[in-house]
């Protein structure tokens, strides 16, 4: 089964800490991949500002590389900073791999500065560049393209990844690090398939399988929405249910949980938005999981959550202090991230409860299903 | 001694190996009590005096000479009226097991005289082709294993409903629930539903006995089972009960019956579970329905408000001046306002190869809540045989094809479909019914299977019985007659029901198990599907296993 791993914390910190709080949890698993999201990077060869949109992925030749260069140039983009991760050859057990890409770029003064334009500009980059990729023998992998984000994910025992590319050296650094130690599942090893997934800012990741996938799957996919493609991983689907949840439907987070593992309709009748829930139960009906899934999720503005599946087989833990805080499928995940905090604040979220560490991470929020939420008018 | 050239035939004459059954009787273990002459429903058997001449040759007297012997015993009537139909009543009743019916394995020379008095052979039942069908191949392979083990079906929690009702696109509900505007009615309900079949069609004690059952499973097992009545109106006393809300009432293209329901809205205490339109049914499409006057008794007339013993054919289609879409259009409106758009309100047709058509003039109407498709092996109290055996189409690829379209729509969710024709044929519902949810129904309807299921009906698709049309039943499930119906004890139909949908839930629970389901109807999951028969897995998307 797949490690889940999260830190989030004020001040940046090496994500090659959560990938030794990875080694860990490592009891039970073959570790046949990596995936990582940072989110809210500093890089100590270059003064990032958070503005800019950062690309991440991988071009696996030379021509790939040309091909993103030509795209990037003819839309007019500027290269501010080229990432260079300092690699140990011989480590990376895919051979094609002529450069991880982790650049930022600087967008045109020309074009459209609204949130909504950038929103939808840098998520068609991505899709466009990912297309370019999968058009030519899939020779460019292209993981994000948002300010504040970085991606990288490789096939290989997670630590070792993080060996190969340098990520101790500490040139990288970010607020909050998402981390999926890949488990080999039916679905195949593609770097698509790894985790975390992301969409317009928006980042999940999952251990366990989803057996409702292919319905799920099906539904988003007709919905004809850009970037609800891909699916490699029956996990990917719990990503774009958040982004349909958050961006499309403009709900609440806690809305996500009544979406995916909604209450009875003996426990809606109880409840006081129950009428409000049952009919968005009912037209959010296909999107409802069925686990067993911890699901771990990040969203632009830095705030962390996790949220288990109804049946709850697998239990995740959430621990920390104010000012950090840390994620983990396995508790001795949550042990590794960070040793000297409270241990009987540990908080191992039930079928109906949303973690939810706000922005300022002065506190662990505790959402359960039960209560009422603020709902925009339509309630 | 008549000379054989003498012997009276007719074209129409049969010997009894001419026909389908053959009734064995033993003679020696026989008492002559008599009780399967006045049992057998279409009067097959009687008794009779026959004499039989001893030959006696006295060798040494020289004399020759003859005895005649009487006896008493059963013969079989050839008459096509009078042809039996295998029901096997008379060895029911039999005290000694000296009587029963036996399939002619040779031929069934009676099916070229069943067209009689210058009418088509009529019958009831479904189409007579037995063995397994294409449900009954299909199983469920995605087995969760190893890293997600499958669930504990007797432990976990499991939601096994489905919703009944036009559910809007997630923005469309948020829009109308912030403008206050109206969202359209939904039932959650058991996917399993009980067929339409009529008051009329069934017997009072048949509908008194199911209603009870539905009451309780509702009641008292928290199984939501509804049943949709056919044509024909429901006695006043149901339609001012509470129980009305486990009820589909059904408006046909005969109306029968509805002036009674409108009359009765004011005095409802609950709506309606909701109104199926019917426009065409799997066993008979594009023929109305048919209560042949056989069973038009007086109460029945009373529902319909039709004279006494005249046959009640209802047209092919609804009465309309314009197109059909309109017609369709216009009593959809029409239905959800008369229940102050409460009510959800859907049509039945039979497939058919211009179901996506009719389907996707539905997803445009914004009243109309769900569509049901009736296949070719659907159950009918009355229909020409022809229409029966040879028109329709099968439900799995019709159902899946409509289902795939509103995929490619993303509105998969918003038009509930429903299937119906066959489920059950071989005695696997729960499994037939699953394969169907699983390719993309969200609820399936069984009708024949509950008559068997519940009240003993004995036909098959082997041409047995299937007198349902002729108020015959020798069970009383479709009768009209109180010496039949009487037979029946509603108290056991009840049990049955109870008993039935019990079984349904367990079954269904074992299933998704497996499939690690527990948290919603698996509509639509044709991954967890194979079938071993490669055109059929291609023609319905699933995967081909061997």
């Amino acid at each position: 089964m797949c490690r889940l791993a999260l830190k989030t914390a004020d001040t940046p910190f090496s994500p090659y800490e959560v990938l030794t709080a990875m080694e860990a949890m490592q009891e039970g698993y073959d570790g046949s991949g990596l995936g990582l999201l940072l989110r809210g990077i500093q890089f100590e060869d270059f003064n990032y500002k958070g503005d800019l949109p950062i690309f991440s992925g991988i071009a696996h030749n030379e021509s790939a590389l040309q091909r993103l260069n030509a795209y990037m140039e003819e839309r007019g983009y500027e290269l501010k900073y080229d990432h260079e991760f300092t690699i140990t050859p011989g480590m990376i057990e895919a051979q094609d791999r002529e450069k991880y890409i982790i650049r930022v770029y600087r967008e045109p003064v020309h074009v459209d500065k609204s949130v909504e334009a950038t929103e939808q500009r840098n998520m068609n980059i991505r899709l466009d560049l990912r297309k370019n990729g999968e058009d030519h023998g899939g020779d460019l992998t292209v993981f994000s393209f948002w300010p504040e984000v970085v991606m990288i994910k490789e096939v290989g025992w997670p630590l070792q990844v993080g060996d190969a590319l340098g990520l101790h050296d500490g040139r990288i650094k970010a607020r909050v690090v998402m981390a999926q130690g890949r488990q080999n599942t039916n679905y195949g090893i593609n770097l698509y398939a790894c985790h975390p997934f992301f969409i317009q800012g928006i980042s999940t990741m999952t251990n366990g399988e989803n057996t409702a996938f292919i319905p799920i799957k099906e539904w988003l996919s007709g919905k004809q929405i850009p970037g609800y493609l891909g699916y490699q991983s029956d996990s990917e689907v719990f990503t774009h249910i958040l982004h349909y949840v958050v961006k499309k439907l403009k709900l609440p987070l806690e809305a996500y949980k009544h979406v995916i593992t909604p209450l009875k309709t003996e426990e809606l009748d109880a409840h006081p938005q129950g009428e409000f829930l049952k009919g968005l139960r009912a037209v959010c009906r296909r999107l409802i999981i069925d686990g067993p899934n911890a699901v771990i999720g990040t969203l632009p503005d830095e705030t962390c959550m996790l949220t288990m599946d109804h049946k709850k087989l697998r239990p995740a833990t959430v621990g920390g202090k104010p000012g950090v805080w840390a994620m983990a499928s396995e508790i001795c995940g949550v042990d590794a991230m960070i040793p000297d905090r409270d241990r009987s604040l540990d908080f191992q979220p039930m079928r109906e409860h949303t973690v939810i560490i706000p922005p300022d991470r002065k506190e662990m929020v505790i959402w359960s299903q039960f209560d009422q939420f603020i709902l925009p008018q339509a309630a | 001694m008549v000379s054989v050239r003498s012997i009276y035939t007719t074209p129409s004459s049969l010997t009894y190996h001419d026909l389908p059954w053959i009734i064995k009787h033993r003679e020696d273990r026989c008492t002559l009590c008599g009780h399967c002459t006045s049992v057998c429903p279409v009067q097959a058997i009687y008794l009779t005096y026959r004499r039989q001449r001893m030959p006696k040759l006295d060798i040494l007297k020289k004399k020759r000479g003859n005895e005649y012997r009487t006896f008493v015993g059963i013969r079989q009537k050839t008459n096509i009226e009078n042809k039996c139909i295998g029901c096997g009543m008379c060895s029911m009743v039999c005290p000694n097991e000296a009587i029963g019916p036996e399939p002619n394995s040779n031929e069934n020379r009676s099916l070229f005289h069943m067209h009689q008095k210058g009418d088509a052979w009529k019958r009831g039942g479904r189409r007579n082709l037995p063995g397994r069908t294409i449900l009954d191949k299909i199983i469920f392979n995605r087995i969760s294993m190893l890293t997600d083990p499958a669930l504990d079906a007797g432990r976990h929690e499991f939601n096994t409903n489905t919703i009944l009702g036009r559910i809007l696109a997630p923005e469309e509900f948020l829009r109308r629930k912030a403008a206050g505007e109206w969202i359209p009615p939904t039932r959650e309900i058991f996917p399993f539903i009980i067929g339409s079949m009529s008051f009329g069609a069934l017997s009072p004690n048949m509908w008194l006995g199911l209603l009870q059952g539905v009451a309780y499973c509702n009641e008292v097992l928290s199984i939501p089972v509804v049943m949709a009545t056919g044509e024909g109106g429901v006695p006043p006393w149901v339609l001012k009960s509470p129980f009305l809300k486990y009820i589909i009432l059904q408006i046909a293209s005969g109306y029968f019956g509805w002036d009674e329901i409108i009359r009765a809205i004011p005095e409802m205490q609950c709506d309606p579970a909701a109104i199926e339109i019917k426009y065409g049914q799997g066993a008979k499409p594009g023929d109305g329905g048919l209560l042949m006057w056989f069973k038009v008794s007086k109460l029945i007339a009373r529902l319909r408000g039709v004279p006494e013993g005249v046959d009640l054919p209802s047209p092919p289609v609804h009465q309309t001046l314009y197109s059909i879409e309109e017609s369709v259009m216009k009593m959809i409106q029409t239905m959800s306002m008369a229940f102050g758009f409460r009510v959800p309100v859907y049509p039945k047709i039979s497939g058919s190869t211009s179901a996506k058509a009719v389907l996707n003039n539905l997803v445009r109407n914004p009243y109309a809540s769900a569509l049901l498709i009736d296949g070719v092996d659907g159950g009918t109290g009355a229909a020409y045989n022809v229409s029966m055996d040879a028109t329709g189409h099968p439900i799995a690829s019709n159902l899946r094809e409509c289902y795939l379209d509103l995929v490619a729509q993303g509105r998969q969710n918003e038009i509930p479909l429903f299937a119906a024709g066959g489920i059950g044929k071989n005695g696997n519902v729960t499994q037939n019914g699953l394969a169907l949810i699983m390719l993309g129904a969200s609820g399936v309807h069984i009708g024949k299977y509950i008559m068997q299921a519940t009240s003993g009906c004995l036909g098959n698709e082997m041409g047995r019985c299937n007198v349902c049309n002729l108020g015959l039943c020798p069970k009383g499930i479709t009768s009209q007659n109180e010496k039949l119906f009487r037979r029946l004890d509603p108290d056991d139909v009840a049990q049955r029901v109870v008993d039935t949908f019990m079984g349904i839930r367990t079954e269904m629970k074992k299933i998704m198990a497996p499939l690690g389901r527990s948290q919603s109807l698996p509509i639509g999951m044709s991954d967890a599907l194979g079938i071993d028969d490669a055109a059929a897995a291609e023609r319905l998307k699933i995967k081909y296993v061997c």
